[in-house]
């Protein structure tokens, strides 16, 4: 499901930015490069981002600036990595984690 | 010292009153660095796409994201040095920032320091509040407005202030459907221009309501709702269950008040402006002299009003280092302070004015106590 948004009555989206692709979960992801990893990857239609280590509950996206930690993937083998914060660039392997 | 380490004014913080803070030093001669942890400056003014309001010297009628630009351009052509991918990580007692940037820690020393670090959303909690599909209504407004993605179809918002307003309207013009807007409290808290313009495209605002649970396997598909009475105990009889996939939580902002609280500024807790937040006084001064405060982290309030905060920290702490005369500061103070009182009007204005002058009564009560105590 792509959950880009198409028509807006004032913003342009689509103007000029360079697509690219990065792996989700073993999943072809496309995503504009610079955008936040998290954008690309709600784009595809994916809320699960990681389980949590005890209870095994999924957590997705909560406050979209870095600060509650709810969206951490492995991105590249660096765990932990604040997806809402880091831009996309071509060919990263992103994976959910426990923690 | 390496000239790279030391500054003379330090400003954390790129929003908007960042952005001003650093503009006004710098205009009066003052060698400024601004540092923001985010790749692009301007906080969260690029998500507002709506016209502020206010007078038209607030930039009334302008979209939010139109002021950032204006900003951008003024900080290109000044002479401040701009630090992105910047986290400030420590406040040292001898005015040392800790910075961390690209996996390097680097000291900056600075005789004045503004920070201007912004909030962060309350966040609520009931039963199935961290499912996938539940975000902040300002995380919403930054996926929407920002990146052009629209993380649910079908949205309860959660608080009638002016965020949850504006971005349920946004998730509208963005194409998403509105189910409704719960308050727990029996009025409209936001402005009623903001209210009237969903309910005109058919969105319910209820009054009365709240959220009890997020419903769903792995993200939300369900939230339920029931009316409150003044004391907030629940009407079970009046629950109801919406098919939604998205529920946004809009109940307040609280200042990031961390890195003051590290730099032993005085916090006092303010309930209306969000929580605990740095003391202040008039002049936008710390209960720690070399360092200043503005924006959302001195109190919950507009961009408009974190503007004008931001341009007198920074012309205050200009004048503290003596780049600007006595009789010019109290000139362009005066004429801030104006503004600010303007902006401070109104039955929402009104409140946040009576906070603002607590807070300069609790500064100068503390300066008092600590002045016969004999220390700083």
């Amino acid at each position: 499901m792509n959950r880009r948004i198409r028509r807006h009555p004032i913003l342009e989206f689509d103007t000029g930015r360079a697509r690219v692709h990065i792996t989700v979960n073993g999943r072809q992801v496309e995503a504009f490069a610079g955008e936040p990893i998290a954008a690309a990857i709600l784009a595809a239609g994916i809320r699960v981002f990681r389980r949590t280590a005890r209870l095994d509950s999924p957590r997705g996206v909560y406050c979209a600036i870095g600060r509650c930690t709810d969206c951490v993937m492995t991105v590249d083998g660096t765990p932990s990595v604040r997806t809402c914060v880091t831009p996309v660039e071509d060919g990263m392997v992103v994976e959910s984690q426990r923690v | 010292m390496r000239p790279e380490t030391e500054t003379e004014l330090a400003v954390v913080g790129a929003g908007p009153a960042g952005l001003c803070a650093a503009i006004e030093a710098a205009r009066r001669g003052v060698r400024t660095t601004l540092v923001d942890e985010n790749p692009r400056p301007g906080g969260q003014l690029f998500k507002q796409i709506h016209k502020f309001f206010g007078s038209h010297r607030h930039g009334a009628g302008v979209r939010g994201f139109r002021i950032g630009e204006e900003l951008l351009a003024e900080i290109e052509r000044s002479d401040v040095r701009v630090l992105l991918d910047t986290v400030v990580f420590g406040f040292h007692d001898d005015n040392t920032l800790g910075l961390y940037r690209g996996g390097t820690v680097l000291p900056l020393r600075a005789r004045r320091t503004v920070l201007a670090t912004g909030a962060l959303e309350k966040p609520l909690t009931f039963r199935g509040w961290t499912l996938p599909g539940v975000m902040g209504a300002g995380a919403v407004q930054t996926m929407i407005n920002l990146h052009g993605v629209l993380p649910g179809a079908r949205v309860l918002m959660v608080g009638s202030g002016n965020v949850g307003l504006i971005v349920a309207y946004q998730l509208i013009q963005a194409g998403a459907t509105v189910v409704a807007v719960v308050e727990a409290l029996p009025a409209v808290s936001g402005w009623h221009v903001h209210a009237a313009k969903i309910r005109r495209l058919g969105v319910p605002v209820l009054l009365s309501h709240t959220v009890l649970e997020a419903r769903g396997g792995d993200s939300v598909e369900q939230a339920v709702i029931a009316p409150i009475d003044g004391r907030c105990r629940i009407d079970g009889r009046g629950e109801r269950r919406l098919d939604v996939d998205l529920v946004c939580i809009a109940v307040g902002l609280r200042p990031l008040s961390e890195l003051a609280e590290l730099a032993r500024c005085r916090l006092g807790f303010v309930a209306p402006l969000g929580g605990f937040l740095p003391l202040h006084d008039e002049t936008m001064k710390s209960s720690r002299p070399e360092v200043y405060v503005a924006g959302d982290l001195a109190g919950i309030e507009e961009a408009s009003t974190a503007m004008e905060e931001g341009k007198l920290a920074g012309l205050s702490a200009a004048r503290s280092l003596g780049k600007l005369s006595r009789r010019e500061y109290a000139r362009l103070a005066e004429e801030i302070m104006d503004n600010l009182a303007e902006l401070r009007l109104g039955s929402f204005g009104e409140e946040r004015r009576r906070c603002k002058d607590e807070i300069l009564l609790r500064y100068r009560s503390l300066n008092a106590a600590e002045a016969s105590a004999g220390g700083r």
